[in-house]
């Protein structure tokens, strides 16, 4: 019933009539989401594409900046700028240092009706989903999650295109007329923009206008995970990744090796989760992390679209699998046809010389 | 504060894993599809049940759906729950979240005049066929909830004090948090496991009467709220994703060893990845 897509025949309101009220809505908005001393990489990525975006409606990209200190959310629109934001929104307030629903949904929220922008866009990141589903509910908007294409159309509204049924079908869905229309995409699915140092941009600083009294919710204390393999994944740039075709855990063991040796990281597709030959957090593709590393090998991986999906962005796809007609080559920049646990070790061995040698000569 | 009251939202959904696309028209092919409770429900209805059975009260297991949505809620019985309410109106057909969580909002609100307020309200963290995760939070926005997502833990539950202190995965970490009833937690996945519904339920659920309620059952008159025309989001476009023009370059095999072939594959990723050749020369010159 719900979420289900539809074609647009069948519904109602598709004819796009913006109401007074949202009309003058302006500007492509990003969430720049700022935790533990660093912005998260997924926000300028973001601004990256929010610049296409504004280039394309001839309008300005803003950073929305909430954090507990001044200097530091200073010092973070000034590096949002470099990646392409003209001006930066920013609330600074001992109550914003930790995430927490209520108060970052309410300066998000004021933000926005005050500064009314047409496009907003957060990352899909726990936080993100948190945030905007709560936004786009308080401002009775729509929202679009895991955005894998963001466009604008011919009338000027944000095109966002999403996968749909685990990833069979993509769906293009657009929020013809709310403002702002808003959208996650998650981290890596856009390209990260290159920074510019000699950009700046404006700030525009903004009360909160709230006690820590009115905040029912306290943070009494956050636990760093131990190995941050999650973020190391997602932005490695050399990621080897076994599937089934290896057939037992033991043999997974020649994935690592290969990676260890190209210091890269290794991860799995979704049944080997399941079978406990890896952790939830090493699985990749629609419901595991998405990577774009300059070098993806994948062993014994049949290429399934949810797992494509998650790897697509990879500046070269090397498949090694036993089965000429397995899907992973219609993606694949390189393939071998053959039998993974004879490869991989093979290859491991050809890497392991070829650097020693750069050792003995360097 | 009276018994403890928990309404658990499911969904049911097809197995996506059995989904196939109509090659020609795009669109789901549903006939025979199995359906399955969304399996991140299953996370929040066991700490439910969890609850309940450490502080007594009861447990409402709520879903929106068409009438056959009402098996959903029959396992959910047979896992324990001890009433079901099911939400069925062609008015709803076509709801984005945020005509979902209007409805869904409705009808909590609705079980709290019937059965009393609910101290907690539980959602999966998400579905397997929508993926948006924003059912919760609006849920919780439009009842103004105390909002938990992720959790991975629910540490303690004071219900003299209304209090409530959960663990909630965050960016890089495990964010400690406590907050007061009432509230809505998105359980993560793995952070329990599903009992096995003892016979005694089993037999319970198939005779249990559901309360089955339409839209003005469930209070909402306004139906400009719900289903299309309720949504601000439209889907314009389905389509499948675009195959490759260009397929792998194979490594020719030739019938030699395994060693032979790495080498040459080696070689063509250099070839096209000149700059993980570098990186590569660099890092093993320890520089
Ligand atoms: C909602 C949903 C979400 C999903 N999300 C994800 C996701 O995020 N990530 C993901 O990966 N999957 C996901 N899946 C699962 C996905 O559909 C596939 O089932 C899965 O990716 C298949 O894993 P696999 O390639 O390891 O196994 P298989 O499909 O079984 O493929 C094994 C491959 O190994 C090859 N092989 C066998 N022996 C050898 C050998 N000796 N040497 C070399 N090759 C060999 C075979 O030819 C075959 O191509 C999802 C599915 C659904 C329904």
């Amino acid at each position: 019933m719900s979420d289900a897509p539809r074609p647009a025949a069948s519904r109602a309101n598709t004819k796009k009539e913006l109401p007074e009220r949202f009309r003058n809505h302006r500007h492509v908005w990003v969430f720049v989401e700022y935790e533990h001393g660093r912005i998260h990489p997924v926000s300028l990525e973001l601004i990256g594409e929010a610049r296409k975006l504004a280039d394309k409606l001839g309008v300005e990209v803003a950073g929305v900046l909430l954090g507990g200190s001044e200097p530091e959310m200073r010092e973070a629109a000034a590096q949002a700028s470099q990646f392409g934001a003209d001006l930066n929104y920013i609330i600074a307030d001992p109550i914003l240092t930790d995430y927490r629903n209520q108060p970052y949904t309410k300066a998000l929220t004021e933000l926005v009706e005050t500064y009314k922008p047409e496009i907003l866009l957060l990352g899909a990141t726990t936080l993100g989903r948190d945030l905007a589903g709560s936004v786009a509910t308080t401002l009775r908007t729509g929202l679009t999650a895991d955005c894998t294409e963001l466009a604008i159309d011919d009338e000027r509204s944000l095109a966002a295109t999403r996968p749909t049924f685990g990833g069979s079908l993509l769906c293009t869905i657009h929020t013809l007329n709310f403002r702002p229309q808003m959208a996650t995409v998650r981290p890596r699915v856009m390209a990260m923009p290159e920074a510019d140092p000699s950009r700046v941009g404006r700030v525009v600083m903004h009360p909160l206008g709230m006690m820590e009294d009115d905040i029912v919710t306290k943070v009494m204390g956050f636990l760093a995970d131990r190995e941050s393999a999650t973020a190391q994944l997602a932005y490695a740039d050399i990621v080897v990744a076994g599937g089934l075709g290896l057939r037992s855990r033991e043999n997974f063991q020649l994935v690592r090796d290969l990676a260890a040796v190209l210091g890269g990281e290794y991860g799995g597709s979704r049944p080997l989760v399941a079978k406990g030959w890896i952790t939830a957090d090493r699985q990749i593709g629609q419901t595991g992390k998405t990577i774009r590393p300059k070098l993806y090998i994948a062993a014994g991986i049949s290429g399934a679209i949810q797992h494509r999906v998650g790897v697509e962005g990879a500046d070269l796809i090397v498949a090694i699998n036993i089965d000429p007609s397995a899907q992973i080559f219609d993606f694949a920049h390189l393939g071998v046809i053959g039998d993974a646990i004879e490869i991989l070790p093979a290859l491991t061995r050809a890497f392991q010389a070829r650097l020693s040698v750069n050792r003995l000569a360097g | 504060m009276g018994a403890l009251h928990i309404v658990v939202c499911i969904k049911q959904v097809p197995d996506s894993a059995q989904i196939r696309v109509h090659p020609i028209y795009n669109t789901i092919m549903r006939q025979g599809v199995p359906t399955i409770i969304n399996p991140y429900d299953l996370f929040a209805l066991e700490a439910a049940l969890q609850l309940r059975d450490q502080f007594g009260g009861a447990v409402t297991v709520l879903t929106m759906g068409p009438p056959m949505a009402e098996e959903s809620l029959r396992k959910a019985l047979a896992f324990g729950a001890d009433r079901a309410v099911l939400l069925t109106d062609r008015a709803f057909a076509g709801s984005d979240t945020l005509a979902t969580t209007f409805a869904l909002a409705s009808a909590v609100s609705k079980i709290g005049e019937t059965w009393g307020t609910p101290d907690i309200v539980f959602c999966g963290k998400q579905t397997i066929d929508g993926d948006t995760a924003q059912v919760g939070p609006g849920i919780a926005s439009r009842l103004e909830l105390n909002q938990l997502t992720y959790v991975a833990k629910i540490s303690k539950l004071d219900l003299e004090a209304g209090a409530i202190e959960v663990e909630r995965r965050a960016e890089g970490g495990t964010q400690l948090l406590s907050t007061k009833l009432p509230a809505l937690v998105t359980m993560l996945e793995g952070s329990n496991e599903m009992r096995r519904g003892s016979l005694a339920c089993a037999l319970a659920a198939a005779q249990a009467e559901i309360t089955v309620w339409n839209a003005a059952a469930a209070g909402i008159e306004d139906l400009l709220n719900c289903g299309l025309k309720g949504s601000p989001t439209i889907v314009k476009k389905v389509f499948a994703p675009g195959a490759h023009t260009v397929r792998a370059q194979q490594i020719e095999l030739q019938d030699r060893n395994a060693d032979d072939i790495a080498r040459d594959l080696l070689d063509q990723i250099f070839i096209r990845q000149p700059q993980v050749e570098a990186d590569l020369m660099r890092m093993a010159s320890g520089q």
